[in-house]
């Protein structure tokens, strides 16, 4: 039983730090071409959108400090007060945050906008660790499943009130680490059938959908009567009863979420995605420059500082949720794929460390880190790239904004200080 | 299987995906995509200079001037005081809503008209409170200026670029001139010359921040080329004169080298109108087709009609080459030629010489027509079946260019028609002999040409064998042209020998036949006098029979003949009456520069000579009624 070391850095994963050191590096070299004017490079400057980026990265060195000096005991201790005072910093926004685009997102300290959503992520997955990783917890009890989805439901209802649905739908990658931890798949699969055959359904109609979905069951269920005879029809035609009656349910439904509940705006990310409207002014502006600012960079990009749609402010949004477009356009095909590759080193890391975590609560906090990155990787890229409606969440490392940055750094350190202690007795 | 297996897989999974996505948008659509044609660069065009256009002596007949036109680029407009500015434009307010609404309908993303050719006082004082107006600009154009009011219809005109070419084509903007007719269409790539390009760098704002990559993809105009036309402008004015108050066409060549040197065709119209603010408004009057003077129709070019007797020159040539006559064969003639039993198959002649031998030189002098229908008959019945032997006729006359394109280099054309045994087999199911169709014996019949391929046949005749594709444009940018189209001679199927009895017959009309009258001391001219049946029109319901077209051609001198020319003058009645006096003016100014003093009474009394009274009598419905066949 050796002693924990009095060297902060020691056991350090150094992989990752350097993943972490390259990503931050290279964003702020796209941030600066996104957001460089003519004028003089004044770096290290508030008037600036690199140069306040710059500041922000600064910044992170005695934040991570800070972050490898507590005992990784600490935050398995106080994850459930974090937690708690995560979510007073969002009940807060109500009664003194600021409203930008809309959304009351935002604590203002004069120059300086914090964002508490992207703080809360850190600390849920702190909270879902700690849950979790009690010896007396079995996710297979329906209760214990219910206080897992609580502890998720809360951040995320909270964040969807401000209303930022795009931060919100990201604590759906705690699915994945429930997953990890015995949650039938179940639900990730009825998850993705219902999300799927709403879009099927946007896509084609719901007569038509219906139709077909009618017919195809009804081939499936024939071809396993024409198996199982008899026998197999007496047992499970209730359950072929149901899937009738789901399926219907979910078409039906579909016509009336989408055309009641859902907003204009968002019908009309919807319809552009899935080519059902062709709009590159209004709706679709964003994503179809992005796309084609994209496609212009070619194999291997027209060069830092090169790009001339970037140069000419054509993507909206471009240092933040956009920045990826930047990278598309100056670094090619090989830069931006680079990125992605990176991305999934990172997290492929995280995951394989995890696994090596002796103690569960170490795993889980792993496993959420790497979720958390996996969502915003996808959603974010996706969008970029013309995969995904438009979804305003920024790519962790990359995009412009201080609390971003920071908010991934603190769940990326916290998860290397715990992984750093993996080998010592607690 | 561990359950980490799930997240592995789904990162693994999204990023082929991410990445697969990516080599599609940046490698495979990178391949097509135009750094130029994006909405971070702003194309600056600089407009070349049209080429000018100068007859074969150097006269200036298209030269340029400037016009400004006010452009709208519809997404790019703010708020504006309408009022100002309609009354800068000289405009009300619906006349701004309409355009602007036209403008935007075209393409809000792309400049198009907003007013067209402003007045020059106008532009002076629009430029400077232009600034005031964002996305409205002035763009200045280049447009024509016809120093000589003559031969519009082979210069022809440009006019705007149409708006579906204008969004394909790379070389065309909407409001940006093109040539449409004449000269102008046929030689645009020419002329036209190349758009210089300006490539600039802007922001999202429209806000220009520099040039696009320091100007190296940059391409700087290039003026259009000048053509020199084979036209010689003074006999076409002339020409043209003549034509006063008569419709028809004139087309005169140079026998030596297919050099077109006049395209006339009457009535026409001054250049110019087509030029300008007044343009629109004159092209409806010029272009509209319920106008019987059609004056857009270039008759010189477009006009297929029966040939009439100057085809009788053609049968003959035909005649001697197959040896079914010769110099010394002789019909006779009994007031006309019967072609059947019954009572109306008879072909009248107006020879006037009753059962005496008639010689090739007399008959074409005396304009004979049993003479020709018996050669024509030999013709067709020398081969086994009337089919082979019209199929022989036919590739003769082909060989002249009759009966099909000429390949000249103008836009305007028709192919006339020469029969051959199987348009009669379709037409007459195998049942057919050379009596069915002999009135193509003197040229009326199913026979059709136009005037510029009857004056390229008397090239041929004047060549005795040969000719030269006729052409307009004599040099590019001084540059002889070197189209082996118009610069290799085409042989005919007639061998030269045969030639000469034509040609002397066709010098004894112009001395003691039909053509008498229109002598000119010292110049030998050869020619033939003809008369195109008019067709039978239906007037108001009622069928009639017009006047009928006059027609001649003729070269001189003799030999070495310097010119050659058709003159084709509709409802003119007999050749001798119209066409001949203007063909001998016409050849006399040009081989001797000038009109005699004893022939001035013929020119005036050509330049007064009208024939509105007989085409004024076309219009309302006529009394006459047809007079069956002649």
């Amino acid at each position: 039983m050796r002693q924990e070391q009095n060297n902060i850095f020691a056991g350090i994963d150094w992989i990752l730090v350097f993943i972490y050191i390259i990503l931050v590096g290279f964003g702020w070299l796209n941030i600066f071409a996104a957001s460089k004017t003519d004028g003089d490079i004044d770096l290290l400057s508030f008037s600036t959108k690199y140069g306040k980026q710059l500041i922000f990265i600064s910044l992170t060195i005695p934040l991570i400090i800070i972050i490898l000096f507590f005992n990784s005991k600490f935050y398995e201790k106080f994850a459930s007060i974090l937690y708690i005072i995560s979510l007073l910093s969002l009940v807060g926004l109500f009664l003194f945050g600021k409203t930008i685009n809309g959304a009351t997102s935002w604590y203002n300290f004069g120059v300086l906008g914090l964002q508490p959503s992207e703080f809360a992520k850190a600390f849920t997955a702190l909270a879902v660790a700690k849950l979790l990783s009690d010896r007396q917890y079995n996710l297979k009890l329906v209760k214990n499943q219910i206080k897992a989805f609580i502890i998720v439901f809360f951040p995320a209802f909270l964040i969807t009130l401000q209303p930022d649905a795009g931060s919100a739908l990201i604590y759906l990658s705690f699915f994945f680490v429930l997953n990890r931890e015995g949650l039938t798949l179940n639900y990730i699969l009825l998850g993705i059938t219902i999300i799927s055959l709403f879009i099927l359904t946007i896509f084609f109609g719901a007569s038509k959908m219906f139709i077909s979905l009618l017919i195809l069951i009804s081939l499936i269920v024939a071809y396993l009567i024409y198996k199982g005879g008899k026998r197999f029809f007496r047992f499970n035609w209730y359950k072929i009863l149901a899937l009738y009656f789901v399926v219907a349910f979910v078409i039906l439904g579909t016509g009336y979420t989408y055309n009641n509940i859902f907003k204009q705006h968002h019908r009309d990310r919807f319809e552009v995605l899935l080519g059902l409207k062709v709009d590159n002014k209004n709706i679709g502006y964003n994503s179809y420059q992005s796309e084609l600012t994209i496609s212009s960079g070619g194999l291997s990009g027209k060069g830092f500082l090169k790009g001339d749609i970037t140069k000419g402010n054509f993507v909206p949004e471009q240092h933040t949720d956009y920045i990826f477009s930047t990278v598309g356009e100056e670094w090619g095909f090989i830069g931006s794929s680079s990125v992605i590759i990176l991305f999934m080193l990172m997290m492929f890391r995280v995951i394989y460390l995890s696994e090596t975590h002796s103690n569960k609560f170490g795993r889980i906090y792993g496993y959420g880190l790497a979720s958390i990155l996996f969502f915003h990787v996808i959603v974010n890229i996706g969008m970029v790239i013309g995969l995904l409606p438009t979804v305003g969440v920024p790519l962790p490392f990359f995009s412009y904004g201080g609390s971003s940055l920071w908010g991934f750094t603190i769940l990326l350190f916290i998860f290397i200080r715990l992984d750093a202690h993996k080998n010592y007795d607690w | 299987m561990k359950r980490s297996f799930l997240l592995y897989f789904l990162i693994t999974l999204i990023g082929f995906i991410f990445i697969g996505r990516l080599f599609q948008l940046q490698i495979i659509k990178g391949e097509t995509y135009d750094p130029m044609h994006n909405a971070a660069v702003k194309t600056e065009y600089d407009y070349p200079e049209r080429g000018y256009v100068y007859d074969r002596n150097g006269k200036l007949l298209v030269a340029n001037q400037l016009s400004y036109d006010v452009m709208v680029q519809p997404n790019q407009v703010k708020p504006l005081d309408t009022l100002e500015f309609c009354n800068l434009l000289k405009i009300d307010r619906e006349q701004f809503l309409i355009r602007f609404k036209r403008a935007e309908k075209f393409a809000s993303y792309l400049p198009s008209v907003f007013l067209k050719q402003l007045a020059k006082e106008d532009f002076a004082f629009l430029q400077e409170k232009m600034h005031k107006y964002t996305g409205f600009y002035i763009q200045k154009r280049i447009i024509r200026d016809y120093p000589i009011k003559a031969a519009a219809n082979v210069l022809g005109y440009i006019g705007e670029v149409n708006e579906e070419k204008a969004k394909e084509n790379d070389d065309y903007q909407s409001g940006e001139l093109e040539g449409k007719e004449g000269v102008e269409r046929q030689y645009e790539d020419l002329l036209r010359g190349r758009k210089g390009k300006k490539y600039l760098q802007r922001n999202r704002f429209n806000k220009v921040t520099g040039s696009y990559k320091d100007g190296v993809s940059d391409i700087p105009p290039e003026n259009g080329k000048d053509l020199i036309l084979t036209l010689d402008i003074d006999l076409q004015v002339y020409a043209q004169q003549l034509m006063k108050g008569k419709r028809g066409g004139i087309v005169a060549i140079e026998p030596s080298t297919g050099e077109i040197l006049v395209l006339v065709t009457a009535p026409s119209y001054d250049p110019n109108m087509l030029v300008g603010r007044k343009r629109s408004k004159n092209s409806i009057i010029l272009m509209d087709p319920k106008n019987p003077e059609k004056p857009t129709y270039d008759r010189s070019l477009l006009a297929a009609y029966p040939p009439g007797s100057p085809f009788k020159m053609m049968n003959a040539l035909i005649g001697l080459q197959e040896n079914v006559i010769s110099e010394q064969t002789s019909f006779r003639c009994y007031g006309g030629y019967r072609y059947g039993s019954r009572a109306h198959e008879f072909m009248k002649c107006h020879c006037d010489i009753y059962d005496k031998p008639i010689k090739l030189k007399t008959a074409i002098a005396r304009s004979c027509n049993s003479y020709f229908s018996n050669t024509y008959k030999r013709i067709v019945e020398k081969k086994n079946n009337p089919s082979e032997g019209l199929d022989s006729w036919n590739k003769h006359i082909t060989s002249f260019g009759l009966g099909n394109y000429l390949g000249y280099d103008l836009p305007a054309g028709q192919k006339g028609l020469i029969p051959n045994g199987k348009y009669y087999d379709d037409r007459y199911r195998y049942t057919w002999n050379a009596s069915t169709n002999i009135s193509n014996a003197i040229g009326q019949g199913e026979v059709l040409t136009t005037p510029i391929q009857l004056a390229n046949f008397t090239a041929a005749i004047a060549n005795r064998g040969y000719f030269y594709t006729p052409h307009i444009v004599k040099k590019i940018d001084k540059q002889i042209i070197d189209n082996p189209n118009y610069t290799i001679r085409k042989q005919t199927t007639i061998s030269k020998e045969h030639f000469a009895p034509v040609i002397e017959a066709m010098h004894e009309v112009f001395k003691t036949g039909t053509g008498r009258w229109s002598q000119v001391k010292g110049i030998e001219i050869c020619g033939k006098t003809g008369t195109a049946e008019n067709s039978i029109k239906i007037v108001d319901g009622i069928k009639i029979q017009a006047e009928d077209h006059s027609i001649l051609v003729a070269f001189a001198p003799k030999d070495n003949p310097k010119i050659a020319l058709a003159v084709f003058v509709e409802n003119g009645g007999y050749g001798s009456t119209i066409a001949a006096p203007i063909t001998s003016l016409l050849l006399e100014k040009y081989i001797n520069g000038s009109i005699s003093k004893a022939n001035k009474y013929r020119e005036l009394n050509m330049l007064n000579m009208s024939l509105q009274e007989i085409y004024n009598k076309q219009i309302p419905k006529s009394k006459e009624i047809a007079s069956g066949t002649k």
